[in-house]
């Protein structure tokens, strides 16, 4: 989702609306500059929509039909798929890994895209407005490098980082032996995470800083305001509405993240099976595609509530 | 070291305010220092070790040599994954830049009642149908269609996923080109394909550039689609291939890795230096997973 979209202009009704009125008007507003006309119009638009529609629109729909049986990759409930009803969500209520596997994600999300990312991604942001240029350089460069590198290649340099025997981590730390992945697994993806995501934050709060009045900062420092100060009474109050925004991409986007499977595969047991590690390996490795289903239609919906929160969010920046 | 509220300073707050920035520039620099450290660490394996002439997990100053890359051109398979990546983004970049140009320049032209909305709408359905959320759907839809195992299959749902956002940013830019070109090649009896192709592309180039450029790291680095929807090894984009070298069995082949992994990372790099210079770094969501 683009981070600048504004999102409730509806179109304004008479305008859009066919009737006498429109084509008096049509000659003096009329955009349509090639003479395309609605037909043509319509052809341009319908590729585009039919591959959406199919691609996109339909999965989404059909989630609801496939989480309400016990369809199968393999067996017989590949061929002839039953109608089971709820079961399936009723089943993933009492069902402990599927709960197990929520809160892991939900201590995914706050440790790695909350308290990580946007902590972080705000400090780095705070400190480089009074960073020398080259500093600011190679601080930035790095942060948007654990950014853009294509994922399986950040999860073997995390591989290379916390290897048992050789790695860099106990190299430098004088941990030997010392298995992350292992004895500390949720802290580890938690780690990486924030590695791979904190650019986003990073980027989002410098221009978000840029638009603080330099005359309040200086007028609160004048008056001998410490740090913290400032930044509770001035700067916070003035990034308020891309805090929020910040805060709904991120939470949206680790919630919906895959990558630490290439760290972990979901290992060691189920200790970082995060919500989409668990629809991986429950409907494609095991094969039960309908609990998959229910699954992923339960990701979609908190999908949805999220972004529902944030246009209402923009709306509201919007009317203030 | 607490504020007082002493009306003139004295020796003491002067040397405790001191102390405090003193300590408060330490702090910083320390922090600095920390970031610094936490996101190079990772990345310093993948410069040395490509470089160095016998490749370890530990991290060393590379006896310089070049020979890794041999050992990768010598590897028909991870060679063919890099070659894959190419047709799948490239693919995957057409269908997205053609049908989004055609529907932003239609959707900016003419008015289609309700067209605010769906674009909203769109927009909003691909954010939070991720390819993460959306997988096993996807992957049921895929089978049915019977196009498991093909390209098509790949670069139908990336295409799917991406025109959303691409629409919408393409038609911002379709909205602020003038109109009055396409008036003139009209008076000259153009027909509107004609007038797209060589009226309105060359005028909206930044644009379809950006798209372009975004499309292509979009599905460059993707692991999950290919992952799911792919069966053969010799189908494999090297997003895929990378991950199975370091998962299946055996010692990983060190020499290999590190070659493939920094030819595999070059490309997003190099986009991302172009698009930075020409453009400023924007940043959109789509299927990331």
């Amino acid at each position: 989702m683009p981070t600048t979209s504004p999102t409730d202009q509806l179109p304004q009704g008479p305008r859009d609306s066919a009737g006498p009125l429109r084509r008096q008007s049509k000659r003096r507003l009329d955009p349509d500059a090639a003479g395309l006309g609605r037909a043509r119009a319509s052809a341009f638009v319908a590729p585009a929509m039919v591959l959406i529609g199919v691609f996109l629109v339909f999965p989404a729909l059909w989630t609801l039909y496939l989480g309400v049986t016990n369809w199968r990759l393999t067996g017989l409930a590949a061929a002839e798929p039953e109608f089971v009803g709820l079961d399936n969500y009723i089943d993933a209520l009492t069902d402990d890994r599927f709960l197990g596997s929520l809160s892991r994600t939900f201590v995914f999300v706050i440790g790695s895209a909350l308290a990580g990312q946007m902590v972080l991604g705000f400090t780095i942001a705070w400190l480089m407005r009074s960073a020398g240029k080259t500093m600011r350089g190679v601080v930035e460069t790095l942060v948007l490098l654990a950014w853009i590198l294509p994922a399986s290649v950040i999860a073997w340099l995390w591989l290379v980082l916390l290897d048992r025997r050789d790695g860099t981590l106990n190299m430098i730390l004088g941990t030997e032996g010392t298995a992350w992945l292992l004895e500390y697994p949720m802290q580890s993806i938690i780690a990486f995470n924030i590695f791979n995501g904190t650019a986003f934050s990073m980027l989002l709060f410098s221009s978000a800083l840029a638009s603080v009045p330099p005359s309040q900062l200086e007028t609160a420092r004048m008056s001998g305001a410490r740090t913290l100060a400032i930044l509770r009474d001035v700067v916070f109050p003035n990034i308020r509405g891309h805090i929020l925004t910040v805060m709904l991409l991120v939470t949206l986007w680790t919630f919906n993240v895959f990558t630490p499977f290439l760290l972990t595969g979901g290992g060691p047991g189920q200790e970082t099976e995060i919500f989409p590690v668990l629809i991986y390996r429950l409907a494609l490795q095991t094969g039960e595609l309908g609990r998959g289903a229910a699954f992923s239609l339960i990701m979609i919906v908190i999908n949805l509530v999220i972004a529902l929160i944030y246009l209402r969010v923009l709306r509201e920046r919007r009317h203030t | 070291m607490t504020i007082t509220d002493q009306p003139a300073p004295t020796r003491h707050h002067d040397a405790a305010r001191f102390t405090r920035a003193a300590l408060g520039r330490i702090g910083r620099y320390v922090f600095i220092g920390f970031v610094i450290a936490f996101f190079a660490l990772p990345v310093l394996w993948l410069v040395t070790a490509p470089f160095d002439r016998a490749p370890a997990l530990r991290l060393s100053v590379p006896e310089f040599t070049l020979r890794n890359f041999q050992v990768l051109l010598e590897n028909p398979y991870a060679l063919r994954s890099l070659w894959n990546s190419v047709i799948i983004s490239l693919g995957t970049m057409a269908i997205v830049l053609v049908l989004a140009a055609l529907a932003s320049y239609a959707l900016s032209r003419v008015r289609v009642p309700g067209r605010d909305l769906l674009l909203y709408t769109l927009l909003l359905l691909s954010a939070i149908v991720t390819g993460t959320a959306a997988m096993v759907p996807i992957f049921v839809l895929i089978t049915e269609l019977r196009l498991m195992d093909t390209y098509l299959a790949v670069v139908l749902v990336m295409a799917g996923g991406l025109l959303p956002a691409a629409i919408f940013i393409l038609k911002d830019f379709m909205d602020n080109t003038p109109k009055s070109y396409e008036e003139s090649a009209r008076v000259f009896g153009a027909s509107s394909l004609q007038i797209l192709r060589h009226v309105v592309v060359p005028i909206a180039r930044p644009g379809l550039a950006t798209i372009a450029v975004w499309g292509v790291v979009q599905v460059w680095g993707n692991f999950l689609i290919p992952f799911i929807l792919l069966r053969s090894p010799d189908q494999f984009p090297a997003a895929v291939v990378m991950f199975t070298l370091y998962t299946e069995g055996g010692q990983p082949n060190l020499a290999l890795i590190s070659a493939f992994s920094l030819l595999f990372s070059i490309p997003v790099v190099l986009l991302y230096l172009f698009v930075n210079k020409r453009y400023g770094f924007r940043f959109y969501g789509g299927i990331k997973s």
